[in-house]
């Protein structure tokens, strides 16, 4: 069926199953590869993008609910890699393999647009979907905070 | 829509990405047919060997051999390379290798891509820079010797004349190589850039997922497939049928793959294979496939009943593989006998990318996109299963999303060769999760029965481990004993300072593809050995740090004679260049001990768990603290690591490693274990393969690099085997429950 959405801000209508999960429309269909196939069953938030601002894994949402709304990836969160969360990651040196980063900084990017200045137990809470095997949970919790522009004591 | 493709010329130009002046490239951009007459590059300029080109406008472009899987290797060994020849980074695209045996050796695993080819990365760079040197001194008609080379220019010191690069590189390309062998190496005071913090030249495409992973790797054409594997490791199809399958709308062909014959090694399983336009095509047509397996001879294997065998096996001797005394003799006048027996299941690697690879098969040559370990490996697979010339199969290493050993093994890659050849068309292979777990080269399983004398005062006069486990060998001879490659990791070379040490080492059957996965055996020898010697403390009521200080002995290097053994693997290095050096093991044990207060261990509902363990030539000791969580329940709360790792050469990423190691320990120690039943895994995503998450990932992590100036150890997997026994005796200190076997269920702790 034909699907209406905006995608990083640019009105898209393409052809799709309206089953197929928006992960795959996102890579195979839209040549958009940041987003990350991890687990196929949002259990480890590898694919998060925005869904009208919310952070949702794209593995598991159909192509019929996107229609009409708003899809932000990873390489429409910033225009040019300048989102402070984005900086945050290049300074403080969070990635290692890198393969899960990108959900990372799209569920983060979601958690400071709703609680600009998190503390580690709403960081927590929130990222808690997303597993990185590498283990750089603690840098993520401190770039999160830098991003946020709070003071680590 | 039809799926949108990328151009060859386009798709490099894509991912040549420049990030704050440092040009990166994942793909090196010369063409096949240079490539295979041994030319690289335009052919002008300075190119002494694969490592460096010094382009005549002064470009120059350094090759990462080795893969990136989240070490750090592609921020490490160019800035090496740069540092030696006395390139100003700025002015340096780093390329990544592909498969190519004029690098020498590219399999990027046990930790070795530093600790083993430190100075010949040097060389490489060295070379470059002694011909640009001897260029220099011609045109100025002066001696080498006065002539020095830094920040991109070679000066004539007395004169304080220079020449950019630029300007002599077509003048050095006519000069002789030396051999590499013979041209000087900078003293390490020397190196301006390494043994400090390295930018991590990845993170910005990371962030902005501009960055290049297997799966990400797209060319005209081409088809993806998802594969029907048998359930169990040798099992085969009976009978199929595909109609449904190929009714499903974007499936294009289903094609069997042959049964691989045993020893497996890295034959791929056979199966069916689904081949569609799209990924989600692919998948569902998976799942409309009706085929009937026979399981064939591994189908009664059931994790829970081998557990009573390897218990059994240690019950009785093993094959002796190492003594010194008298163990017997001293057991039976002991005052005090302690034991244990110690199990660690299968554990898989669950790298966050599964396995996945692109080839394209094209006239008798076959080119891959691949995010291996091991390219040229997997060139000798994919010419293997094609049966053509290893020289016509071309493997380019994507970034590796996560591997932890998995993507040393190429039975994936030989998939999508083998496919891109029967289906006439580039082919990308697509691992699910569920694919991953259940058909991963799992880290073996092992069970160990520990037993020590002690004397009238408590002192230990006898040391008996007994290990069982299934080894790798299995997988390409089927063996059944544990050999001197894996025996080195934990159990020859531990050094103590008891009186009568026996180990043995008692045969296993494996029913499942075996393989090595992060630290390998050292994970579980260093988990019973920790275990024990802390168990040996409490019954003795003594400080587990002194008791594990007393047992270790006075700094010294361990002899073969101490260790009561003729010879030791050492990980491919001499005794004499890396000793078993218990100094340096005391010297971890001390540090982590004084960073985390350990005289201050038990207070405040919290407490502390001491472990170390050498590995892959370097020295690390891990404090956990466990504590009592609000609900009553345990959490690991703050962890702290003390590493002697010899030289460093990129301390940032090395600390990012030994960060990482203590939560895959941690994820080990709390959740790992793979288990079968009919000889299937019963674990098949995350919901039953649990890992750390953000939330019970402790809230502090506190990494020291001792600072040396010795040999450079391994880095990438050191830090993970002492995490697990430090965070089970944490936990015995916090709750008087002792776990001996992984996974710990701290929701069984009351």
């Amino acid at each position: 069926m034909s699907i209406k959405f905006r995608l990083n801000g640019a009105e898209r209508d393409i052809e799709a199953d309206p089953e197929m999960p928006l992960l795959w429309a996102l890579r195979d269909l839209l040549g958009l590869t940041g987003t990350k196939y991890g687990c196929g069953h949002a259990l480890c938030g590898a694919c998060t993008v925005h869904l009208d601002g919310d952070a949702v894994r794209s593995c598991v949402v159909p192509m019929r609910r996107v229609n009409g709304r708003s899809v932000t990836t990873i390489e429409g969160l910033s225009a040019d890699g300048n989102h402070p969360l984005q900086k945050a990651w290049v300074d403080l040196s969070v990635p290692q393999c890198g393969f899960c980063q990108a959900g990372q900084i799209m569920t983060a990017a979601a958690l400071l647009a709703r609680i600009p200045h998190p503390n580690d137990a709403e960081i927590d809470r929130s990222m808690a979907g997303n597993l990185c095997r590498c283990g750089t949970y603690q840098r993520i919790r401190a770039a999160i905070k830098k991003a946020a522009g709070t003071v680590e004591d | 829509m039809p799926p949108l493709v990328i151009t060859r010329r386009s798709f490099l130009r894509t991912f040549n990405l420049a990030a704050g002046g440092l040009a990166l490239g994942y793909f090196p951009v010369e063409a096949w047919a240079q490539k295979r007459n041994g030319r690289n590059g335009n052919g002008e300029g300075l190119r002494p060997n694969l490592f460096v080109h010094v382009a005549p406008d002064g470009r120059v472009t350094l090759a990462c051999h080795r893969s990136e899987m989240g070490q750090g290797v592609r921020s490490t060994i160019p800035a090496l390379l740069a540092d030696e020849l006395g390139a100003d980074m700025a002015k340096v695209t780093i390329v990544q290798g592909d498969g190519d045996k004029r690098y020498g050796d590219q399999n990027t695993d046990g930790s070795s891509s530093i600790r083993s080819h430190f100075e010949e990365i040097r060389r490489a760079a060295a070379t470059a820079r002694t011909m640009l040197i001897a260029a220099a001194a011609r045109r100025w008609k002066v001696s080498e010797a006065s002539c020095e080379v830094r920040d991109h220019y070679v000066f004539h010191r007395p004169s304080r004349r220079k020449l950019g690069f630029g300007e002599i590189a077509n003048d050095a390309g006519k000069l002789p190589v030396p051999n590499p062998d013979e041209v000087r190496i900078r003293p390490n005071g020397e190196l301006r850039r390494v043994f400090k913090p390295l930018p991590n030249v990845d993170a910005p495409a990371i962030s902005t997922g501009a960055a290049v992973f297997g799966a990400d790797v797209r060319l005209p054409g081409m088809l993806i497939a998802v594969i029907a594997r048998p359930p169990v490791v040798g099992g085969a199809i009976r009978r199929y049928d595909a109609s449904r399958a190929l009714a499903v709308p974007g499936v294009k062909k289903v094609l069997e793959l042959p049964r691989p014959t045993a020893p497996y090694a890295f034959q791929p399983w056979g199966g069916l294979a689904v081949l569609a336009d799209t990924t989600w095509a692919a998948i569902r047509g998976r799942a409309a496939l009706d085929i009937t397996w026979d399981d064939g001879p591994n189908a009664s294997y059931d994790s829970e009943v081998f557990r009573v065998a390897l218990s059994s096996a240690v019950a009785y001797p093993g094959a002796a593989v190492r003594n010194v005394g008298d163990v017997d003799a001293a057991l039976a006048k002991a005052a005090r006998v302690v034991e244990a027996e110690y199990h660690v299941p299968h554990l898989a690697h669950v790298p966050m990318e599964p396995p996945v690879a692109m080839a394209r098969f094209d006239g008798g040559k076959c080119e891959v996109w691949a995010p291996t370990q091991d390219p040229q490996g997997a060139a000798k697979e994919v010419a293997r299963v094609l049966g053509i010339d290893e020289g016509a199969a071309l493997v380019h290493v994507t970034l590796l999303g996560g591997a932890f050993g998995r993507k040393s093994k190429a039975d994936f890659v030989s998939e999508a060769a083998r496919l891109a050849k029967a289906a006439g068309a580039p082919v990308r292979v697509q691992w699910t999760r569920e694919d991953d777990l259940r058909h991963d080269y799992y880290n073996t399983v092992n069970t160990q029965r520990l037993t020590a004398a002690l004397d009238a005062t408590g002192r230990v006069v006898a040391w008996r481990q007994r290990t069982a486990f299934p080894p790798i060998a299995s997988v390409f001879s089927g063996a059944r004993q544990p050999g001197a490659g894996e025996l080195q990791q934990g159990i020859l070379d531990l050094p103590l300072d008891v009186p009568n040490v026996r180990a043995e080492a008692c045969a296993a059957d494996a029913h499942v593809r075996i393989g090595w996965l992060r630290s390998v055996y050292n994970t579980f020898h260093a988990f019973a050995t920790n275990s024990f010697m802390d168990e040996i403390a409490h019954a003795r009521g003594a400080d587990p740090r002194e008791v594990m200080l007393e047992l270790y002995g006075p700094p010294r290097a361990a002899s073969l004679s101490e260790l009561g053994i003729k010879q030791l693997r050492n990980y491919g290095a001499k005794l004499e260049d890396h000793p078993v050096d218990v100094g340096r093991l005391r010297g971890v044990i001390e540090r982590v001990t004084a960073m985390a207060k350990w005289n201050e261990r038990a207070k405040n509902g919290r407490a502390l768990g001491l472990a170390a363990h050498r590995s892959f030539l370097s020295y690390v000791a891990v404090v956990a603290s466990a504590k009592r969580k609000p609900d009553g329940g345990v959490a690991i709360d703050e962890v702290w690591l003390a590493a002697d790792a010899g030289t460093v050469v990129n301390p940032e990423r090395a600390r990012a490693q030994m960060e990482g190691a203590a939560i895959f320990g941690i994820s080990h120690a709390l959740y790992g274990g793979v288990t079968f039943k009919r000889g299937v895994s019963q674990q098949s995503n995350f919901h039953e393969y649990r890992l750390v998450r953000i939330g019970d990932s402790p809230a502090r992590i506190h990494v020291e690099l001792l600072p040396s100036a010795l040999r450079p150890g391994g880095i990438g997997e050191p830090g993970v085997p002492p995490v697990a026994p430090a965070v089970g005796n944490a936990i015995f200190a916090l709750t008087g429950k002792r776990f001996r076997q992984i996974p710990m269920r701290l929701e069984r702790v009351v």
